[in-house]
């Protein structure tokens, strides 16, 4: 059973109309790995996820959960997959034990067995005092974890959850990561799709990047942070540097030797990330006394080792947030038309 | 390698197996629970029906005897027009919640759980609305009879009961297939709020098919509301009725009370045979 991939996706291909919303995806997720899809929002993370789950059908490419074709035997797909969907639908008017009651139903649970596992899953999420209360009532955290519970109730072999955190405060989101610690622990395969790089790093024993309907990286998030190299230093030559003047100091800090790349990043303030290879001395000194050396002054500076963002940097040579804020404005644009 | 996936496999009949019935029980449930905690549904569907009656039946309550067929009132006209309009409105309206699933994205939970057949979705929202009409039918029966309209007799009343079952059958699963296939809610009220009245009044509802201009008739006795329409109403005038009975006399020949219910039961055919095929193409 360990040789055959929990999930494989291979040359994924979805369209909406012209627009393409997923062009080449694929991936491997092993049994028991928590596997992280981490890209920013209009990436196509949720229209890969959907071809998982059976929601929607491929134009193109092959989609296995389990070793079982998608396309050809949907319903055993599902008999072995969970999905908690980013947004959280619940009933309003159903308490959150009648929700599980209908869940249980749906995949055709016994009775004596569906009770049980509602206790069960209702003490995993700490649900139980809230259980026989309308889901209504319930705050944004509370009806997040009723949806985990949902999701998890036939115990699925595979449990997909879209963008599980978005949107909630840090003490739910503790509670998530934790629940998905305990789910790798019960052996459960997860796959998450996520544009937090924290959320990612710190959870995902496999990462796939994706960009524009395309896996732009793929590996351990230790490989991927490896693979781009060098160490990270943030230079801000002002709070918010005009252009020209951080223009400048790019080109100043270029010239020296052990600065790999330079990116003038509008997201902070026009500041200049750079990848660095250190050779002994500190190279924070360096560039100081080099762009002291024409006039310039460092209004402040970070030195970090490589994250995920930068591997998107890397890949697509802007960070996830720009890629954010022009999704965002991109979509602006389109509601004003 | 790449390779085209080959089509999905069209879905068997549904199996009417444990399984199926579960899931369909299930999410009938839902409904029920739903109509239980929000009674103002139940409650503006009985009021709605009885002041139509009693408006309505006022309306006209000076037009001579008999205008409307032998030995009847309008009160006694109007009662079969408002019990079939009644569940008709029902059955109209139930793709709105399911629309509302759709949007909301409760569907998606249904639609990622190994259901035996999607066909349960659409047969729990038939066996609520089913009941709800029936519930809005027996108040109707019982008001029409204290405002003298007298009552169907015992088989009768069971015709009755099937009659409206049929034609709620057919009219939810059209309403259902729309909310799969319309790609909004606004969509869906639009059309619902398009179709409502004119079906209303293109049909033997409010006036009999003496009244109208012939091209009227035609419509009319084409119109699956009078299928259901002429027989309740030949029924509440006939103790003595028979399946053999003519009960509309349209343009294109007699309809007997056995003919409208073969119609309307063709009707529910057609109408699931169209659901299915939207269910099958718009749900991958």
């Amino acid at each position: 059973m360990s040789d055959t991939p929990a999930i494989s996706v291979q040359q994924l291909q979805k369209r909406y109309g012209s627009t393409v919303a997923v062009a080449d995806v694929s991936f491997q997720v092993q049994p028991g790995q928590i596997y992280g899809v981490l890209g920013p929002n209009g990436a196509g993370k949720t229209t890969t996820l959907h071809c998982i789950c059976t929601l929607l059908r491929p134009d193109a490419g092959q989609v296995e959960v389990c070793g079982i074709p998608v396309q050809e035997n949907p319903k055993a797909v599902r008999e072995k997959l969970g999905f908690v969907a980013q947004e959280v639908a619940l009933d309003k008017v159903l308490t959150g034990r009648e929700l599980l009651q209908l869940q249980a139903d749906i995949y055709h649970m016994p009775r004596p067995l569906a009770q049980e596992r509602i206790t069960a899953v209702l003490q995993l999420l700490d649900l139980t005092d809230r259980a026989d209360e309308r889901t209504g009532t319930y705050s944004g955290g509370l009806r997040k974890r009723l949806d985990l519970a949902a999701g998890l109730l036939h115990q699925p072999q595979v449990l997909v959850l879209d963008e599980p955190t978005v949107g909630l405060d840090i003490q739910s989101r503790l509670v998530i990561w934790d629940f998905l610690r305990q789910l790798k622990a019960m052996g459960i395969t997860v796959l998450l799709s996520s544009h937090y790089l924290e959320e990612i790093d710190l959870l995902a024993d496999r990462v796939a990047i994706i960009d524009r309907g395309t896996v732009i990286a793929e590996g351990t998030p230790e490989e991927l942070k490896a693979r781009v190299g060098g160490e990270r230093i943030t230079v801000k030559l002002q709070e918010f540097a005009p252009k020209e003047l951080a223009e400048r100091g790019a080109q100043l800090l270029q010239s020296l030797p052990f600065v790999q790349k330079v990116l003038i990043n509008s997201a902070q303030g026009n500041a200049l990330n750079l990848v660095v290879q250190r050779n002994g001395e500190d190279p924070l000194n360096a560039i100081r006394s080099h762009l002291q050396a024409h006039g310039l002054e460092v209004f402040s500076s970070s030195q970090s080792r490589p994250s995920l963002d930068d591997v998107y940097l890397a890949a697509t040579g802007q960070t996830l947030l720009d890629a954010e804020l022009a999704a965002a404005e991109a979509n602006l644009g389109k509601k004003k038309k | 390698m790449t390779r085209t996936l080959s089509q999905p496999q069209p879905s068997s009949i549904p199996l009417f197996t444990a399984d199926f019935w579960q899931e369909t029980f299930a999410l009938t449930r839902r409904w029920f629970i739903q109509l239980q905690r929000r009674p103002t549904t139940l409650l503006v569907g009985i009021i709605q029906p009885l002041l139509w009656l009693i408006l309505f039946g006022a309306l006209f309550q000076n037009a001579p005897a008999g205008i409307f067929g032998a030995g009847q009132n309008y009160t006694q006209f109007l009662g079969a027009g408002v019990i079939v309009f009644t569940a008709f409105g029902g059955a109209l309206n139930a793709g709105v919640p399911v629309i509302f699933d759709r949007e909301f994205g409760f569907l998606n939970r249904l639609l990622v759980a190994p259901l035996t057949s999607r066909f349960s979705i659409v047969l729990a929202s038939s066996l609520f609305i089913v009941s709800l009409a029936l519930v809005q039918t027996m108040v109707i029966i019982g008001a029409d009879y204290a405002l003298g309209a007298g009552i169907p007799n015992g088989s009768g009343l069971a015709v009755v009961v099937l009659i409206v079952g049929l034609l709620v059958l057919g009219f939810t699963a059209l309403s259902l297939g729309l909310a799969f296939a319309m790609p909004g809610h606004q969509q869906l009220l639009a059309l619902i709020f398009l179709v409502n009245l004119p079906l209303i009044f293109s049909s033997t509802a409010l006036a009999p098919l003496s009244f109208m201009p012939s091209w009227l008739r035609w419509v009319a006795s084409l119109n699956p509301l009078t299928f259901a329409i002429e027989p309740i109403r030949h029924l509440y005038r006939n103790s003595d009725w028979s399946f053999t009975d003519v009960v509309l006399q349209a343009p294109w020949g007699d309809l007997t009370l056995a003919g409208s219910l073969g119609l309307l039961a063709g009707f529910v055919v057609v109408s699931v045979i169209l659901v299915q095929n939207v269910l099958r193409k718009g749900l991958a």
